[in-house]
């Protein structure tokens, strides 16, 4: 609705300021009028021209009028002008022809746009790296070599093998698949890049336990030279995927060769003990990483943005979405290589960057979506329409959707039943609108995935075919029935009957509901004054909203106090005595030190809170909460730390650096061990920040001293993406890296005062001694207790204590609880221009319910029906104090008692509804008779 | 022929905890028998004792309430 897009288009030129931009753009011909287009793919079907499919990496086939993969976006076709046969011969036309919309246009010239902008968002991407390059590894020459995203297709159901694994050599299924780590990246030959890609490792793991699943019994080996799994719950799924078979070898194969027939490959490499090895495998997968994407050096020049030398957009470890030119700013893989969980962040960032740029406009522009008026279905009987999703694969290849479909046709009250390849796609949305308008359905059963992500989308489409929203129930076959069930098909089909059944069966007995809107408190509570709280309240306030921070110290800045700088060098002090400044001084940001949050209560966009301020309360109304409560640095228990007075921790070492620089310029040998109290049982996350920061400081330390001799003591380097630079510029000063297990650690033992590292070095097998002056334990970060916040607003915490977001890689700022958003180490460990950005984002996902006045409510609420007699048995259950007893005049004339409910504080749990004896209070949604309907519908199978 | 017993257990799962719980089992691919029917409430608290006893006394063979 306020998305305009504009594809197929190149920006030619920028010209103006922030918040008054005009920017040019070329448009290129689609050769299709996608106002007239309706996708329905005739053209593709009768165009006699195949060419490779660039969606599939060339693995399967597409024609030269195409859309690019199914979901596309517009979902429009487009003539391939390369591939087309009248283009290159002057004839054909067969689209042109069969288009029953006649949207085939080949005089489409393309246009010249010219756009008035305020801010201007660069998210190009990355290319993959091409691994032609390497000819060792035969890709190109060896059929059985391919790259890690041509494997992603060939796992994926929408993929040329509808999802069954096959190798490319001979078609058939690989009991025996490689993977090859670093290709591409970490390279320092000059025929590839020096950086690290970030995300190649988790990949290949994941890889690894989906083929697992294609292929049960596969044997799958993993050659890495560092495995990084440094997000969230990462270490936790690498470890899962060691527990589950999937075997890990450190080495950098050197050669890839054919097998026999030219069949399967031979990988070559030297293990860890210096021996060289081979072992056969069906297939090998090459794990390339990710470079600046084609075009990047033009359209930096053309807007005007630094790239740094690897084409990347240069940015600041203080702000990494800002790019050199003020207004215009930058996300995702385009600013340097990251995971989706990173790029999704960035995005709000950047988006809440714009948006600040554009706040004396905010919402001059901006358009409602609009619905047509909705139908009154209250005189109709019900007329259900089921549309059964097949999932690709995903759901199809377990249960049988026909005859399911079949089943479905037999149900009362249902006159329609569809079996659709991806019933959330865009073109099935439209269809089910337009046989909602055809046929006068007036409830929707959608048999497919989970209610939890896809209902808004079904209720959506609802509204636009003029029904309730709430007219549509989701019977779940796929999470709990084909993944569940992948070895009982027949079973799994019987089920998804009986789902379909239950759906259908509470469908009939569905009614429209109405959403109650409430006025919003515009204003902010930001928990931690560190660098993400300070971020958060200062961008809330930048966007003109009221903003309370609460500071359990007395000092705002939090752990930003205790470093140097960030791994791109800045200083960090006087960024943070900035910050602290405009934050301070800032009229609409009011700052309480020696605070406490003592109590919380309400809901998103109004809730009430409690603040303890140096022994008094006060209270505060704010519409949404950002939680930075930051971390701390673990204090070792091991390694002779607090025994010795030179074992030191990392954020010591600093201290040192930054206070006796001349004390450590003096001293001989420094050994730093990495992973203390980090990626152990117990502690199964990697702290993230400790690879780079020693790696920071055994630099330092060279630059001090270049001779003096410096040790790191490692299980995986982890300095991921840009920071891998630092790791070579480490090693080409002298430090020396020694890899360790966590079966066999370093041992650190003290003789006549002088401390005495051992460790074991995995080339020799032998045990190395070291006798250094300081020993450096990179000890990992701990979350704060978070159990008080997560009592006060309800929020979920992981197994470390660390504040849960509400999906991992979609919505990695919010939290569990609506309008409650995290930001900084309260969620995961992380470096200082992440947990900005993530602060920034949380700001930006924060303004979506700050920038209206009321906000719409779930429909889901408790409501008194007329048998209620005011016994009260539900108020005293209801634990959102939403119920309470009120006198009224009956029509008899005389007083009675009834129950009101407070649809705002009312979460709709039932809890009521079930206490209640006489149906005197029911939920919407989820009233006694739909429940009964459900049970009947099961009992009937039996 | 004679059909093996294949029992019947009703599930009342929250929808914020353990219908959520079993959408990740799904996603996990955590394999498990496929004889659990489930019904999702928006609490486990919501679910009426009478639901529970009609689905016994009429010849479920189990009912699991989740939350």
């Amino acid at each position: 609705m306020n998305i305009e897009l504009h594809t197929l288009s190149t920006v030619t030129g920028i010209q103006g300021h922030p918040g008054n931009f005009t920017v040019t753009l070329r448009q290129a011909p689609r050769y299709v009028d996608p106002d007239k287009c309706i996708a329905c793919g005739l053209c593709a079907e009768k165009c006699p021209k195949k060419v490779p499919d660039d969606y599939n990496l060339g693995v399967g086939k597409r024609r030269a009028i195409y859309i690019y993969y199914s979901q596309t976006v517009p979902l429009k076709y487009a003539i391939d002008p390369e591939a087309c046969l009248y283009f290159l011969k002057g004839k054909c036309k067969a689209c042109e022809k069969f288009c029953p919309t006649g949207a085939i246009n080949f005089a489409d010239p393309g246009e010249e746009l010219s756009l008035k902008v305020g801010a201007l968002i660069l998210a190009p991407g990355y290319r993959p790296f091409d691994p032609r390059v390497l000819a060792p590894y035969g890709y190109g020459r060896i059929p059985d070599v391919v790259t890690g995203l041509e494997y992603e297709r060939l796992l994926s159901a929408g993929g040329p093998f509808q999802g069954h694994l096959i190798r490319p050599s001979d078609h058939q299924e690989p009991h025996k698949v490689a993977w090859i780590q670093c290709v591409g990246s970490r390279s320092q030959d000059g025929r590839g890049n020096p950086y690290c890609s970030t995300v190649c490792c988790m990949y290949a793991v994941k890889q690894a336990l989906v083929t697992a699943d294609h292929v049960p019994g596969a044997e799958t080996v993993i050659f890495y030279m560092d495995l990084r799994a440094h997000n969230k719950e990462f270490e936790r799924y690498y470890v899962n995927a060691q527990a589950k078979g999937v075997r890990f070898v450190r080495a950098r194969p050197h050669s890839i060769l054919p097998g026999p027939l030219s069949r399967g490959v031979v990988v070559e490499y030297v293990a860890e003990d210096g021996r060289t090895r081979q072992e056969d495998f069906d297939l090998a997968v090459l794990s390339v990483g990710l470079e600046a994407q084609d075009g990047a050096l033009e359209l930096a020049t053309t807007v005007g943005v630094d790239l740094n030398p690897f084409r990347f957009v240069e940015t600041t470890g203080f702000n990494p979405v800002a790019t050199s030119r003020p207004g215009i700013y930058v996300c995702g893989a385009a600013e340097s290589p990251k995971s989706i969980p990173r790029a999704v962040m960035d995005a709000s960032a950047a988006a809440g960057e714009a948006a600040r740029t554009l706040v004396m406009a905010r919402g001059t522009l901006t358009r409602e979506k609009t619905y047509p008026p909705e139908r009154d279905v209250s005189k109709e009987e019900p007329r259900i329409g089921v549309f059964i999703c097949s999932c690709g694969i995903n759901i199809a290849g377990v249960i049988d959707v026909q005859e399911l479909a079949d089943y479905a046709r037999t149900l009362p009250r249902v006159v329609l039943v569809e079996n659709n390849l991806f019933t959330c796609s865009t073109d099935t949305q439209d269809l089910i609108a337009a046989r909602i308008r055809e046929l006068n359905l007036n409830r929707i059963v959608i048999a497919a995935c989970t209610p939890r992500t896809h209902e808004a989308l079904f209720q959506d489409t609802l509204r636009e075919a003029g029904l309730n929203p709430y007219l549509v129930e989701m019977a779940n076959i796929r999470n709990q029935g084909s993944w569940v069930h992948q070895h009982n098909p027949a079973y799994a089909t019987r089920k998804a009957k009986d789902q379909v059944r239950m759906a259908v069966a509470k469908a009939a007995l569905d009614y429209p509901l109405a959403r109650a809107a409430v006025p919003v408190v515009q204003q902010a509570l930001v928990v931690g004054g560190g660098v993400a709280g300070l971020t958060a309240a200062l961008e809330l306030a930048e966007q003109g909203y009221a903003v309370t921070l609460v500071e359990k110290g007395d000092k705002l800045g939090g752990n930003a106090w205790l470093l140097n700088r960030t791994w791109k060098g800045e200083e960090v002090r006087p960024f943070l005595t900035g910050l602290i400044a405009q934050v301070e001084n800032h009229p609409k940001i009011q700052v309480l030190k020696q605070a406490e949050l003592k109590s919380v209560s309400g809901s998103v966009g109004n809730f009430t809170g409690e603040i303890s301020v140096a022994g008094e309360s006060r209270r505060v109304s704010f519409g949404v909460a950002v939680l930075a409560i930051g971390g701390q640095e673990y204090k070792p228990e091991e390694y002779l730390y607090g025994e010795h007075p030179r074992v030191l921790t990392a954020l010591e070492l600093d201290a040192l650096l930054r206070e006796k620089p001349a004390d450590l310029k003096a001293a001989g040998p420094v050994v730093f061990i990495q992973c203390v109290g980090s990626r152990e049982p117990g502690r199964m996350y990697c702290s993230r920040t400790c690879c780079t920061h020693s790696v920071e400081n055994a630099i330092r330390l060279k630059e001090l001293d270049p001779e003096k001799p410096v040790y790191i003591l490692y299980r995986d380097l982890r300095t991921y993406g840009l920071r891998e630079n630092l790791s070579t510029k480490a090693r080409e000063l002298g430090v020396i890296f020694i890899p360790y297990t966590l079966e066999n650690k370093p041992r650190v033992t003290e003789s006549a005062g002088r401390l005495e590292v051992t460790v074991t070095d995995p080339i020799l097998g032998l045990p190395v001694r070291l006798s250094p002056d300081y020993l450096v334990l990179a000890s990992g970060i701990r979350p704060h207790d978070t159990s008080g916040l997560v009592e006060l607003f309800k929020c979920g915490v992981n197994e470390d204590g660390f504040l849960t977001e509400a999906h991992p890689k979609l919505r990695p700022v919010d939290s569990t609880v609506d309008g409650v958003f995290l930001a900084g180490l309260c969620h995961y460990p992380k470096p200082l221009e992440e947990a900005v950005s993530q602060a920034k984002a949380a700001v930006t996902r924060a303004g979506i319910i700050l920038a209206k006045s009321a906000m719409e409510l779930d429909a889901i609420k408790s409501e008194v029906t007329a048998h209620c007699d005011g016994c009260g048995l539900c108020v005293d259950v209801c634990p959102y104090l939403a119920l309470k007893l009120e006198d009224y005049q009956g029509d008899d004339g005389r007083r009675h008692r009834r129950v009101v409910s407070d649809k705002a504080l009312c979460k709709g749990c039932g809890l009521c509804e079930a206490t209640c004896p006489k149906e005197g209070i029911t939920v919407h949604g989820f009233t006694l008779p739909q429940l009964e309907a459900q049970v009947e519908a099961v009992l009937e199978a039996l | 022929m004679e059909e093996t017993f294949e029992p019947v257990v009703l599930g009342f799962l929250c929808n914020w905890c353990a219908y959520a719980g079993a959408d990740l089992a799904g996603v996990s691919r955590l394999q498990y028998p496929p004889n659990l029917r489930v019904i999702r409430v928006n609490c486990s608290g919501m679910v009426h004792p009478e639901l529970v006893v009609k689905a016994l006394s009429r010849g479920v063979d189990g009912v699991l309430v989740m939350g």
